[in-house]
């Protein structure tokens, strides 16, 4: 499976892409994330690829494979579609980070197509009680979209979260999935 | 298969390496994508890590380390390597006591470097060995490995990563830490005083060096031909370009997985060349294994149908090798760009917004500070390396004295003592009337933080004593040296037109915490007052990711990014920017 991870720096793509690895472990395969650090993190666009399979070689997601993408951010994810496969999808939320200096004079959204799940992973996060598990909310709804139980998704959660942070995580993990499921029927 | 098996960054495997291979000393440089090498190396129990003011000093403190008995090694991005290449290629002559390995890290693509050199050339042209790990697991082991090598061989080791391996988490194993027993030291001036008369035999043992090397090269375990279904396609790779390559090819093409690429093997690419319909080298960067094989007259494909330049994808390969066509390229998106920018609270932010409005001309360096040169700041003319803002300060200044008064070198705390001093005894000694901002910002930034001399601070955290800029350039002979704080805009601007004016040399150090480190919190927002706001915009030119245009004209604030530097309330001529407390 080939996944990428757009989002802006601060937003957790990197525990995003962490969790999604456990997850993969867990299942006995293969798993290769490549990041992105230093000058890119200054406010710039954070791309993070992720491969999985019973062997891996290459981190790299090239352009019209990705099986899923993941969206932190609207423009973001929106620079992201390129990667996108035919049948791949998109599970994104609706939050925008305007670029600096970046003219507002129109609207960005993602396209609903292809049973694509947006959410307002913001929304939700807040009502989880912490606005910073937003990335977790996200990969709630991924859970709903990708399969694999219930219970592999906590013990990822857990062995990637701080312990103090699971209760909160665990909340808006559910209040992502619930909401996909929801936009799914 | 991944059961014992972590995911783990290639640094930080590389980290792992060091310990289970008893290394016990490591000093380096901060840089992408290198750094984080170090910083996990700290953390290994029976590993001593440092911060060193610059790579050079950093692998010649490796150097001494191996010298007295233990293993050593040091770590650097490309460019690091040019600094610490004076040492590398006389330690090449001398050999060592215990192993000394030095990772070098590439950069293909650029993603934080000001160029793309290929590393591999200094193996060659040092006459040292080098390995190149393709995954976090081969970091781990093949430092290992350098080390056994570097002692069997009495060499240094090169091992050369880049930016896909360095930042690519993969699964990783451990071992765990040999029992490493430090040689003894005993004074043996033939083999470590490299005069003329001990150079020459020496150079003749290097070279007797280089051909035991080039047979291990033949057999060493990391350097394998894996067979594939076919006999059409065999291919020579290493380190992430094996990775694609192994991708776009499948299992119906043969390879030289090669992990050692210098000295390299003959017999093993002559057998697979032998074997196969097509001979291809698959290699990032330079034609460093294909110039090899075409030498010893081996056809080969490879440059004709690949670039020189970046990264290769999947399709690239297969496009070069399978005469596959590539995918059409995406439409031109018409999305708006978001490069690098300052941080909010950035103090660099309010020394360029000086800059811009005095209309200099700026030597510019390497750090945080090199975002001035984008728009709107636009605020630089010219970066090359690490220091040259303050050498090329005085070459200009003394081609072109008339620009002496709108001249200015920027340069970081961190890059000042990492190869700036030099340039400003020269400045003094050539008697250039040049001035020098010092943005010092208590940190090396740009690399993730990192302590150097100046911050009081070791690695691991240990109180040090602070370089105090001031008394240094003081004492190289600068006699006027001025400290402003950059977010004190009227003080700033008249110390920068003081200096300019003044015919000799000077430094303005501008000092202030970087953003993001606590110290710099301010606990307060600001806020936009609407009635207040003309939308002249002219807080929109410092670029801080804070402020931005409204959806009708006007400004908005992000409460939820804004440091509270208040750098934008002190330009709004209308006060239209106020504390988020205030009742306006």
């Amino acid at each position: 499976m080939n996944i990428v991870i757009m989002g802006v720096g601060g937003q957790g793509s990197l525990l995003a892409s962490q969790l999604l690895g456990e997850l993969f472990i867990r299942q006995g395969l293969d798993v290769k994330v490549s990041e992105v650090h230093g000058m890119s993190q200054r406010g710039g666009s954070v791309i993070t690829m992720m491969r999985s399979a019973k062997k891996v070689y290459s981190p790299l997601v090239d352009p019209g494979t990705a099986d899923l993408l993941i969206g932190l951010e609207v423009i973001e994810t929106l620079r992201g579609l390129p990667f996108l496969s035919k049948n791949g999808k998109i599970v994104a939320t609706t939050q925008i980070v305007w670029p600096v200096s970046a003219k507002k004079d129109r609207e960005y959204g993602v396209p609903e197509e292809n049973g694509a799940v947006i959410l307002d992973a913001v929304e939700l996060s807040r009502r989880a009680g912490n606005e910073k598990t937003a990335n977790v909310a996200v990969l709630g709804a991924v859970s709903a979209v990708m399969g694999y139980d219930e219970k592999a998704w906590h013990e990822a959660l857990g062995a990637t979260v701080k312990p103090e942070m699971l209760d909160v995580n665990l909340k808006a993990f559910t209040l992502g999935k619930q909401e996909a499921m929801i936009r799914q029927g | 298969m991944a059961q014992n098996k972590k995911l783990m960054l290639g640094n930080q495997a590389v980290a792992r390496g060091l310990h289970e291979a008893g290394c016990s000393f490591v000093s380096s440089y901060p840089g992408t994508p290198s750094s984080e090498i170090t910083k996990f190396a700290a953390l290994e129990e029976g590993v001593y890590a440092e911060w060193a003011p610059n790579e050079k000093v950093a692998l010649e403190g490796a150097i001494g380390a191996s010298f007295a008995g233990v293993r050593a090694f040091s770590a650097m991005k490309h460019v690091g390597l040019n600094v610490a290449a004076d040492p590398l290629f006389t330690v090449a002559y001398t050999g060592v006591n215990g192993g000394l390995v030095v990772a070098v890290a590439d950069d293909m693509g650029c993603h934080s470097s000001q160029n793309e050199q290929d590393s591999r050339h200094y193996a060659r042209a040092a006459k040292v060995p080098m390995l190149e790990p393709a995954d976090s697991e081969e970091c781990r082991i093949f430092t290992r490995m350098a080390f056994e090598i570097s002692e069997e061989y009495d060499t240094p080791v090169l091992l050369r990563l880049s930016t896909r391996i360095s930042h690519s988490r993969t699964l990783c194993g451990m071992e765990p830490s040999v029992t490493y027993q430090a040689k003894n030291y005993v004074k043996n001036a033939s083999k470590f005083v490299m005069v003329p008369a001990a150079a020459r035999p020496a150079h003749a043992g290097l070279e007797k060096r280089m051909i035991a090397l080039q047979k291990y090269s033949e057999d060493i375990v990391i350097n394998t031909i894996e067979w594939g279904n076919k006999r059409e396609i065999g291919v020579i790779a290493s380190g992430i370009a094996y990775q694609a390559t192994r991708e776009a090819l499948g299992d119906d093409a043969s390879y030289l997985k090669l992990g050692m690429i210098y000295p390299l093997p003959l017999d093993l690419i002559k057998k697979l060349s032998e074997s196969v319909d097509e001979l291809w080298v698959i290699e990032e960067l330079d034609d460093f294994i294909e110039t090899h094989c075409r030498k010893n007259g081996i056809e080969v494909n490879g440059k004709e149908s690949l670039s020189l330049l970046g990264e290769y994808t999947v399709q690239q390969i297969r496009q070069a090798v399978l005469s596959q066509r590539l995918p059409e390229a995406p439409m031109e998106s018409a999305l708006p760009i978001r490069p690098p920018i300052m941080c909010p609270g950035c103090s660099h932010r309010a020394a360029f917004h000086i800059i811009k409005k005095l209309k200099l001309t700026v030597m510019g360096d390497i750090g945080c500070y090199t975002l001035g040169s984008a728009p709107p700041l636009s605020a630089m003319d010219f970066c090359v390396c690490m220091g040259a803002s303050v050498s090329a300060l005085h070459g200009f200044l003394k081609s072109r004295p008339e620009y002496a008064e709108k001249t200015v070198g920027v340069i970081g705390d961190s890059t000042f003592l990492h190869t700036g001093i030099n340039g400003l005894m020269n400045i003094v000694y050539n008697q250039t009337p040049a001035t020098l901002l010092i943005l010092d910002n208590s940190t090396t930034g740009m690399t993730g933080h990192q302590d150097h001399p100046g911050t009081g601070k070791t690695l691991d955290g240990t109180t040090a004593y602070a370089v105090d800029l001031e008394a240094l350039c003081r004492s190289v002979g600068v006699s006027r040296v001025k400290t402003a704080d950059p977010f004190d805009l009227d003080a700033t601007e008249k110390a920068i037109k003081e200096e300019l004016d003044a015919n000799e040399p000077s430094v303005v150090i501008l000092k202030r915490p970087c953003a993001l480190l606590p110290v710099s919190r301010t606990g307060c927002k600001y806020k936009i007052s609407e009635d207040k706001c003309t939308k002249c915009r002219r807080c929109l030119g410092i670029a801080c990711p804070a402020l931005q245009f409204g959806i009708n004209g006007g400004i908005e604030l992000d409460a939820n990014i804004c440091s509270g530097c208040g750098l934008c309330a002190k330009l709004c001529k209308f006060g239209a920017i106020v504390k988020e407390d205030s009742q306006v």
